[in-house]
């Protein structure tokens, strides 16, 4: 009788515990407060008077085994073999002896991984897979990623911001690199280009029909074949058709821009959860470095860290000083596009006198 | 014998500065390895010509129906062959780590060692959703790069229409705002799933995530369609000697400007022996007073979790925050994290009925009604589930007496 094959081991998620430093196994549930002695670094705790000293430090995320394998001899060098990575892929370095903390530092620091990501910083950019990967980039990820970081590397290891910054990265209108205090995001400017010869064979068309959020995309026949068409003055360029129906090209070189979104907050902290708003569109996307979305970054987060008060989030700082100050203040242009006319719209218009002269 | 490495100008812009750069890593890669030699190649085929070059497909492993993603080259030339042909195949690995992103190096090493005999050497830690994503396998070696992965104890996380990996805070293991085992309740949900993730079969995409504060540093609330938020019920923790030390240490007008009047609800006064009075009826659990004075405040003893539904991004219908459906469970017995599971279990089966294709629970949810969900998981009203009551006349209500009378025997109930 032949081998049977292999069947997969249904396990699920890991069990974190064996994998954990001691000292957060030892005082799982028992920590009583934190400090921060300097940027990159935490200082935990517990009610049972145990201490444990995290070090922060910036990764490229998309690594090489070689870069992976370095992290880890750090870890047995200094943090007892142990290691655990952030939401926006900082790796974290635990120890339990705070005479190990400088050495660490100093050794990521010399190889290369900038230590801090913690409190009033700009962490790193939670960010897509983009060219690298993806089947429906409109730009890079991990490059656009590298470029800016490299720009924000001082305000990344200084914890010089009125409160913390999360900014986030997509390729797409999709959006997957999430909410963000300045969001960079692809906004396609231009309908799809259909190749009417492989709508047939690629797709399946009431799904893509479906799949239009403004119902911009009807069934066709095109040169006598069975294809699709779209309504070029409903379409908004949303690039949604493009992923179930490849042939409706929507990324195009020129054409798809780069858009800048700011306010988006996760925390509960004062105000409720905040979605990001649009502040800047028609940026180039521009590979190697795209410096002229790293200019509009730049410019708001300088603004952003001269007028907020402390511990003001992104978003908390433009309601309080309302959107008019911040387009004045960052001087960028306010035109018709800003002014929401998706569902829901109306509540995003001022229907008062509350108005700063 | 390796092949030569491509030109690579606009690559070798990002290798500068002082961030590290995954470029220099994917050539560490290409001195040994055709596959990252002609990752390169086509990476910067697209960073001269601003396309990208993947397609999907169909790739997967045996027993399962989704966790590969399959991406196959699209830059061929004239005579349909690939441009880049060491990656003309592509693959990429969705695995589930361990809750709360914890790793030994042992373990790490294991895994770098699988990826280096099976796939291309690239990994990225982690993906949006939280996975481990091992990038670039070819067909062939896909099955044996999982076998060797499942059999150290990993296994494949979601893609397509099905439960796709969770997330779960550090929380307890170091953070002493967690409210929650974080990890348990990850493991109890996701775990409980795992057929409708690894065999896709639901309108859309499911996503638990949990946080083990209202800081909610896994972006439950807006990223997962199943947010677990802990929380408490009884007084905020007071230790009125550290008060005393924060004001001393940095002033008063710090400490008024910084701490009771950032409170959304005015429920923070400051006394004039330098002591805080807190109006805990009226705190919302904010956390930003916690947050700021870490050693004077902290999250009280009856701890718990609020529970939020139908969080996502843009498409189809728009954004969507996740909203109450529960606002406080016990998470402390047995029968407690049972209770959650059966909850989560009505939602994915009301979910995976009434949902549309393609349509996730916060969209169906907004395309039915809040309440029309309510009644098919069996869970009643409450007004901690509004931001306001209705505002809109348009309705009709000739049961208001019955659905009075049920609120008059739920409230005589519990008292």
């Amino acid at each position: 009788m032949a081998e049977q094959p292999r069947m997969p081991i249904e396990s699920g998620v890991p069990d974190p515990m064996p994998l954990m430093h001691p000292t957060m196994v030892a005082n799982f549930g028992n920590w009583k407060y934190h400090d921060r002695p300097r940027p990159g670094v935490l200082h935990h705790v517990s009610h049972s008077g145990d201490e444990i000293w995290t070090v922060r430090a910036g990764t490229q995320r998309q690594m090489d085994i070689h870069t992976i394998r370095l992290l880890c001899d750090v870890a047995d060098e200094f943090a007892d073999g142990h290691i655990r990575f952030t939401i926006r892929s900082n790796i974290e370095y635990m120890v339990a002896d705070e005479s190990k903390v400088a050495p660490l530092v100093e050794k990521l620091t010399t190889s290369g991984f900038p230590v801090g990501g913690t409190g009033n910083s700009v962490t790193m950019i939670a960010h897509t897979q983009g060219w690298l990967h993806c089947d429906i980039p409109g730009t890079d990820a991990s490059g656009v990623v590298k470029a800016l970081m490299d720009e924000l590397h001082d305000e990344f290891i200084n914890e010089r911001m009125p409160n913390r910054v999360h900014m986030t990265t997509s390729c797409c209108q999709i959006n997957c690199g999430g909410q963000g205090d300045i969001a960079i995001n692809i906004q396609h400017t231009k309908p799809p280009t259909i190749d009417h010869s492989l709508v047939a064979n690629a797709c399946e068309r009431p799904t893509v029909v479906a799949r239009c959020p403004v119902a911009a995309i009807r069934p066709a026949m095109v040169d006598g074949r069975p294809s699709l068409e779209v309504d070029e003055k409903k379409c908004m360029c949303c690039g949604a058709c493009y992923p179930p129906c490849p042939p409706m090209q929507i990324n195009d070189p020129e054409h798809s821009k780069l858009a800048i979104w700011v306010g988006g907050k996760h925390s509960n902290a004062r105000s409720k959860p905040m979605f990001h708003k649009l502040v800047a569109a028609d940026i180039p996307n521009n590979p190697p470095r795209w410096t002229e979305a790293a200019d509009v970054v730049k410019k708001i987060l300088r603004c952003y860290q001269q007028d907020a008060k402390d511990w003001e989030r992104m978003g908390d700082w433009i309601e309080r000083i309302g959107w008019p100050r911040f387009f004045e203040l960052t001087e960028l242009p306010f035109t018709k596009f800003h002014i929401d006319d998706w569902r829901g719209s109306r509540h995003s218009l001022n229907s008062s006198t509350h108005i700063r002269f | 014998m390796t092949k030569k490495q491509h030109d690579t100008p606009n690559l070798d812009q990002l290798e500068g500065g002082p961030w590290p750069s995954f470029v220099t890593g994917i050539k560490r890669l290409a001195e040994d390895n055709d596959m990252a030699v002609d990752l390169l190649g086509q990476l910067e085929t697209s960073y001269q010509t601003k396309k990208g070059y993947w397609k999907g497909g169909t790739v997967g492993v045996r027993g399962y129906g989704g966790g590969i993603i399959p991406r196959f080259t699209e830059l061929k030339d004239e005579d349909g062959k690939p441009v880049f042909p060491a990656a003309a195949e592509f693959h990429t690995l969705r695995v589930m780590p361990p809750a709360g992103m914890h790793y030994d190096t042992k373990t790490m090493r294991q895994l770098c060692d699988i990826w280096e005999k099976h796939g291309s050497g690239l990994i990225a830690l982690h993906g949006q959703s939280g996975d481990i994503m091992f990038q670039g396998a070819d067909t062939d070696s896909v099955q044996a790069a999982f076998d060797e992965l499942n059999e150290a104890g990993f296994d494949l996380g979601g893609a397509g229409p099905a439960v796709r990996t969770g997330m779960s805070c550090v929380g307890a293991s170091r953070c002493e705002h967690s409210c929650a085992n974080e990890q348990k309740i990850h493991r109890s949900l996701v775990n409980n799933f795992l057929d409708d993730m690894h065999r896709p079969s639901l309108p859309y995409k499911m996503k638990f995530k949990v946080s083990g504060c209202p800081n909610d540093c896994m972006n439950s609330i807006h990223r997962s369609d199943f947010s677990v938020i802990g929380t408490w019920r009884d007084d905020i923790k007071v230790d009125q000697t550290e008060v005393i030390n924060f004001v001393n240490e940095r002033g008063r007008k710090y400490t008024i400007d910084n701490v009771v009047s950032r409170c959304p609800t005015n429920a923070l006064s400051l006394n004039d022996d330098d002591t805080l009075d807190i109006d805990n009826r009226n705190c919302v659990r904010c956390m930003h007073c916690i947050n700021v004075m870490t050693k004077a405040l902290s999250p009280g003893d009856d701890k718990g979790i609020t529970l939020l539904i139908g969080g996502k991004r843009t498409l189809k219908i728009g954004d969507t925050m996740g909203t109450v459906i529960k606002p406080f469970m016990k998470m402390e017995t047995e029968e407690h994290y049972e209770a959650l599971v059966e909850i989560a279990e009505n939602v994915v089966d009301f979910f995976a009925e009434n949902a549309l294709e393609h349509e996730r629970t916060g969209e169906m949810i907004e395309r039915i009604g809040l309440v029309n969900f309510l009644e098919g998981i069996e869970i009643d009203v409450d007004p901690n589930m509004i931001s306001t009551p209705r505002q809109s006349s348009y309705v009709r209500m000739d049961t208001w007496a019955e659905e009075a009378e049920k609120w008059e025997e739920k409230k005589s109930a519990e008292s």
